[in-house]
């Protein structure tokens, strides 16, 4: 053990405390990191007066400023609200047929249809609108349930086949593999590939034809171009939504296959509806 | 300053000390918590609120055990551009029965806090099974195995029982007919007035991963279809002093 050193002359005094023989110099903190120790603690008092902060019995003290985060949010999109609200109205107004007379209006409508879009529709048809396998392309001009503006927007408005809308479209592919024979679905399948000029065994074709007419004709037209007021695809223009090869096909027609669109009409507003519907319809494909 | 000269008596005594620093430690924590019990404002009161079906709950069970909450929040933030994206922000109330809560900070993914019914099934069990398939740029891992893995609820009433225990109203009825409901929920053809009964109309009676069997694509589908739709938002007046 070292002896405790002499105290010599310049140092500053001890703190009085001993532990062990140890002693602690009294070294004040410099000033202005007191100072600023100081400042935070009166910062930090007004802080809580301005702000929301402390609680009380019945509620939390709101602050002098009366700072409110709904309040804020509410205000910011009010703001934004009343700057389209003259667009918004106007594209309500307008006809449907009529919005892409007015360029200006066109204009609006295309580009907040395109905003609707990217963050509610692109996840399922693509951020390009290109869709993928099950949800449909909407670039090109094969439309399932009718590519013109009213369809479009009775589309997007209730869906298809979804349970929030009544008024939804709906339509159903019976399951064929408890209808047909096993042999018959693999004629039918040859006939709708030899549709579209694919590559079949002719004999299975010709007598898959006389399936189709009995079994598919009904939804999918005699001559298989579909029918756009039940949903039913057009199978002769080699678009298919859940592949068109054999092994697809024969799935397609032995468990059937639909897809489900939700509902937008309480998610979306009339306007912005509206404003999807044209962006879509001028993506290329609209009739 | 008398009392304050008098500080080498705890310095000096540790087991003095710990029971101090204790008292220090628990003062502290009664401000900050206790009134988070009794404020009116902390909760407050909505219409659709609803314990999870047994279906739900495994689904929810999925969502926690695969670390769904490392990439994706649960909490819609009272801001215009989350709120244009999402939706209306969140509400304390909506994680009511959530134990634990599902909020999260870090954000790979998108919120998930309203995704219930913006989707139909088929895409979120595409989504499920190949995330790429249909989000090209997405960077999710593939989640296809849960296709493939049955569940028959069988001890879906203990998890309820244990959500029961932690607060969740959960009744008698409730538990003792969870794995009947459990399956009811996957199978439209069933008799499910039961659990339509016991959990409202709203409740979604679907075959949700498309497959004759029961799995765990179903419960998570389930689960994620539920989130956000609870709430009756045409009866909420925000309250502006939060």
């Amino acid at each position: 053990m070292s002896k405790t050193p002499e105290k010599q002359p310049g140092d500053p005094n001890t703190t009085g405390h001993s532990w062990d023989g140890i002693e602690e110099f009294d070294n004040p903190m410099p000033r202005w990191w007191l100072w600023t120790f100081y400042a935070t603690i009166i910062w930090g008092v007004i802080y809580t007066i301005m702000y929301p902060a402390w609680p009380l019995v019945q509620s939390a003290t709101a602050g002098v400023l009366g700072w409110s985060s709904r309040e804020l949010v509410q205000q910011e999109m009010v703001a934004f609200e009343e700057a389209n609200a003259p667009w918004n109205a106007k594209l309500v107004e307008t006809s449907l047929e009529d919005i892409a007379k007015d360029t200006e209006l066109q204009q609006y409508a295309v580009n907040a249809g395109g905003a609707v879009f990217r963050t509610w529709c692109a996840q399922c048809h693509g951020s390009g609108a290109q869709g993928a396998p099950g949800f449909p392309n909407l670039l090109d001009d094969a439309w399932l349930w009718g590519g013109s503006l009213e369809d479009i927007e009775y589309t997007v408005a209730y869906g298809i086949r979804n349970e929030e809308s009544d008024d939804a479209r709906y339509s159903e592919m019976p399951a064929f593999g408890e209808i047909l024979e096993h042999d018959e679905i693999t004629q039918v399948v040859q006939y709708v590939m030899s549709l579209t000029n694919a590559q079949t065994d002719d004999a299975a074709a010709q007598a898959g034809k006389v399936v189709f007419e009995d079994n598919c004709a009904a939804c999918h037209g005699e001559d298989g171009t579909g029918d756009i007021f039940q949903g039913a695809p057009n199978l002769t223009d080699a678009i298919w939504l859940f592949g068109g090869s054999e092994e697809a096909l024969t799935e397609t027609v032995t468990n059937s296959r639909f897809g489900v669109m939700p509902s937008w009409e309480n998610r979306l507003t009339d306007a912005q509806i509206r404003a999807v519907s044209a962006y879509v319809h001028q993506l290329g494909g609209g009739q | 300053m008398a009392i304050l000269d008098k500080h080498k008596i705890l310095e000096t005594n540790a087991t003095l000390l710990l029971i101090f620093s204790f008292l220090v430690v628990t003062i502290g924590g009664i401000v900050q918590i206790t009134p988070l019990f009794y404020l009116e404002n902390t909760i407050e009161k909505v219409e659709g609120m609803r314990p999870y079906t047994p279906l739900e709950m495994a689904g929810r069970e999925i969502y926690i055990r695969e670390g769904c909450y490392t990439c994706h929040s649960q909490m819609i933030r009272p801001m215009r551009d989350e709120v244009e994206r999402y939706g209306h922000y969140s509400l304390a109330a909506e994680s009511m029965y959530d134990h634990p809560f599902q909020w999260g900070s870090k954000r790979t993914g998108p919120d998930l806090a309203r995704v219930g019914g913006r989707y139909s099934d088929q895409w979120q069990v595409d989504h499920l099974r190949d995330p790429q398939s249909v989000v090209p740029e997405s960077v999710m891992p593939k989640y296809g195995f849960l296709e493939h893995r049955k569940i028959d609820g069988k001890y879906i009433g203990d998890i309820m029982a244990a959500n029961a225990m932690v607060g969740t109203p959960y009744t008698d009825e409730m538990l003792e007919n969870a794995q009947a409901d459990f399956r009811a929920q996957a199978d439209p053809d069933s008799d499910y007035d039961g659990l339509l009964e016991r959990y409202g109309d709203k409740v979604n009676v679907r075959n949700f991963d498309g497959q004759p069997e029961l799995t765990e694509a179903d419960a998570l589908v389930a689960y994620l279809q539920m989130l956000g739709t609870l709430v009756d938002f045409s009866t909420f007046t925000p309250d502006a002093s939060r």
